[in-house]
């Protein structure tokens, strides 16, 4: 009966193939749901946009919001020129050589750098080596420099996913090499360019070791008032509300969680419509 | 006696260690259609390549030789690259429009050298659409999606794009091998047409589409200029064994 074998190895691998790819879901339903039905209760227009009260015992998170938005906005502005103009390099000029090599180790490396490990790094150079002291531009830089290799990587797919033959049409038509990427190659990438920055933002949103030396402020029920000042952020927050202040109500850790989350999973949201509205649209 | 629009003298094309162009001498009159025909890996389409220098692209070719077009070496380093593919137009094997919509398509050459005006650019648009017998059909649709054509329309309209630029020489690599008899049949009856204001050279596998519509007919083989003459004498009473070998069918 060596059929009847093969049939009822079969169903076994298919179970187990199916129960394996099952789990993955389980905990991100878990979490959102944990999440959702301890901190729903708190979540209302005063926590949103109210000054933390009484030591954070009371009041909102609207301080450590903004600081998220500001260290995000920072980050984009540092980290996605760099980024793009650096996958442009790689992809369409570079040659390969030694050099080119070295530069996609050090990319390859940086992407594998513990986030803790760019706290100290933007502590050394941001904070105290170029004085800017623990702020938002200091934050914002020890994130952007986080960040890179993930947008370097996907700007570098998106561009090289561009055929061929877009480049060699241009270039049969007399445009110069700048011109060719300009108009030919980066709007067809551009999706693909977005999507991997959106998600990389998320990740800078989400963070909460890179921060924590170079703009985190424990307690600053006041919004920062320039780059140079500090500035609450949510990651930060959840994580003093959960550990460094005694006597919190549960529900105030789990509403912020929820925030946090909220924006992580609205942002990643935006670039899956994003990536599907264009995949729709994208014929070749 | 024929102005020579291009001259090839003694080009030797090297892929690396591979010489894939042996020796060439040809030279091609204007404002007619000169055929290039042999086996696949023959060279033919390397040789209309080095003809607009599109082989630069390609890492470890080397030329040696002079290729001449209106007389000017276009090897030479002083050679304007731009200036050179805005004259000597391209068509590839699978048409290939932009994923942008009609407009944008011919539009982009003009645009890129900047020699038009934003508000020229409807005027070439319908000039170059006009001279492919394409703007009756387009002209209430030209914001619609290029891709969105048909395969003839599509090769018509990547001839439009290079019209819009002002080029005088069409370099056209098997331009119908994508398409069906019926839009081979258009597409030859257009290459006539053009032939009056262009110089034209076809690479092709096709034999009858090469006396179809050729004057002049240019047969390689490995690497080599076998033959070249009148396309009526090349298909009626070839001088080399190799090239009767070739139209009769026997080998290829």
């Amino acid at each position: 009966m060596k059929l009847g074998n093969a049939k009822l190895e079969e169903k076994v691998v298919f179970f187990f193939l199916f129960l394996s790819t099952l789990m993955i879901v389980v905990p991100v339903v878990l979490v959102i749901a944990v999440i959702i039905s301890r901190g729903s209760s708190v979540l209302n227009w005063e926590f949103l946009t109210a000054m933390p009260r009484s030591g954070m015992r009371a009041g909102g998170i609207f301080p450590a919001i903004v600081g998220t938005f500001y260290l995000v906005a920072g980050t984009l502005i540092f980290a996605l020129p760099i980024g793009i103009f650096s996958a442009i390099y790689l992809s369409e000029y570079s040659k390969r050589n030694l050099l080119t090599r070295i530069i996609e180790l050090a990319i390859v490396n940086l992407a594998g750098v513990p986030s803790v490990v760019y706290g100290l790094f933007g502590l050394g150079l941001f904070v105290v080596f170029l004085k800017f002291g623990a702020s938002i531009l200091a934050g914002s830089l020890t994130l952007a420099v986080m960040v890179l290799p993930v947008i370097i990587t996907a700007s570098r797919e998106a561009l090289q996913s561009v055929p061929k033959t877009f480049r060699e049409v241009s270039y049969s038509l007399g445009a110069t090499k700048w011109q060719t990427i300009r108009h030919a190659v980066l709007p067809h990438a551009l999706p693909g360019i977005l999507t991997g920055a959106i998600l990389s933002l998320s990740r800078a949103a989400g963070e909460t070791a890179p921060i924590l030396f170079t703009v985190a402020a424990f307690y600053l029920p006041r919004l920062p008032k320039s780059v140079f000042d500090q500035a609450m952020a949510l990651p930060y927050h959840l994580y003093v509300l959960s550990t460094q202040v005694p006597n919190v109500r549960l529900e105030l850790q789990y509403g912020t969680a929820l925030v946090l989350v909220g924006l992580i999973v609205g942002a990643n949201l935006i670039a899956v419509v994003i990536r599907s509205y264009f995949r729709a649209k994208k014929q070749w | 006696m024929v102005d020579q629009k291009i001259q090839i003298k003694h080009l030797d094309f090297y892929y690396g260690k591979f010489q894939a162009l042996k020796e060439v001498n040809l030279s091609i009159p204007e404002r007619e259609i000169t055929a290039i025909i042999g086996p696949s890996g023959c060279g033919k389409s390397t040789l209309l390549r080095c003809l607009n220098r599109m082989n630069d692209l390609v890492s470890g070719a080397k030329v040696e030789g002079e290729v001449l077009i209106d007389g000017e070496d276009i090897y030479q380093p002083s050679t304007d690259l731009v200036r050179l593919r805005k004259k000597v137009g391209m068509v590839f094997q699978r048409p290939n429009p932009f994923p942008i919509s009609i407009f944008d398509n011919i539009a982009y050459g003009p645009s890129i050298h900047r020699f038009a005006a934003k508000k020229e650019l409807p005027g070439i648009v319908e000039k170059s659409l006009e001279a492919v017998g394409l703007w009756d059909a387009l002209k209430g649709r030209l914001s619609e999606h290029a891709l969105a054509l048909s395969g003839e329309q599509q090769q018509r309209l990547c001839i439009a794009r290079l019209l819009a630029v002002e080029a005088d020489i069409l370099l056209m690599d098997e331009p119908c091998s994508a398409l069906d008899p019926i839009a081979t049949e258009r597409i030859e009856e257009l290459m006539r047409k053009l032939q009056k204001n262009y110089t034209i050279v076809i690479v092709t596998h096709n034999m009858q589409q090469a006396a179809r519509v050729s004057s002049r007919v240019a047969y390689f083989y490995l690497g080599e200029l076998i033959e070249f003459g009148s396309t009526q004498r090349i298909f009626t009473t070839p001088l080399r064994q190799e090239t009767e070998d070739y139209i009769t069918g026997r080998f290829g």
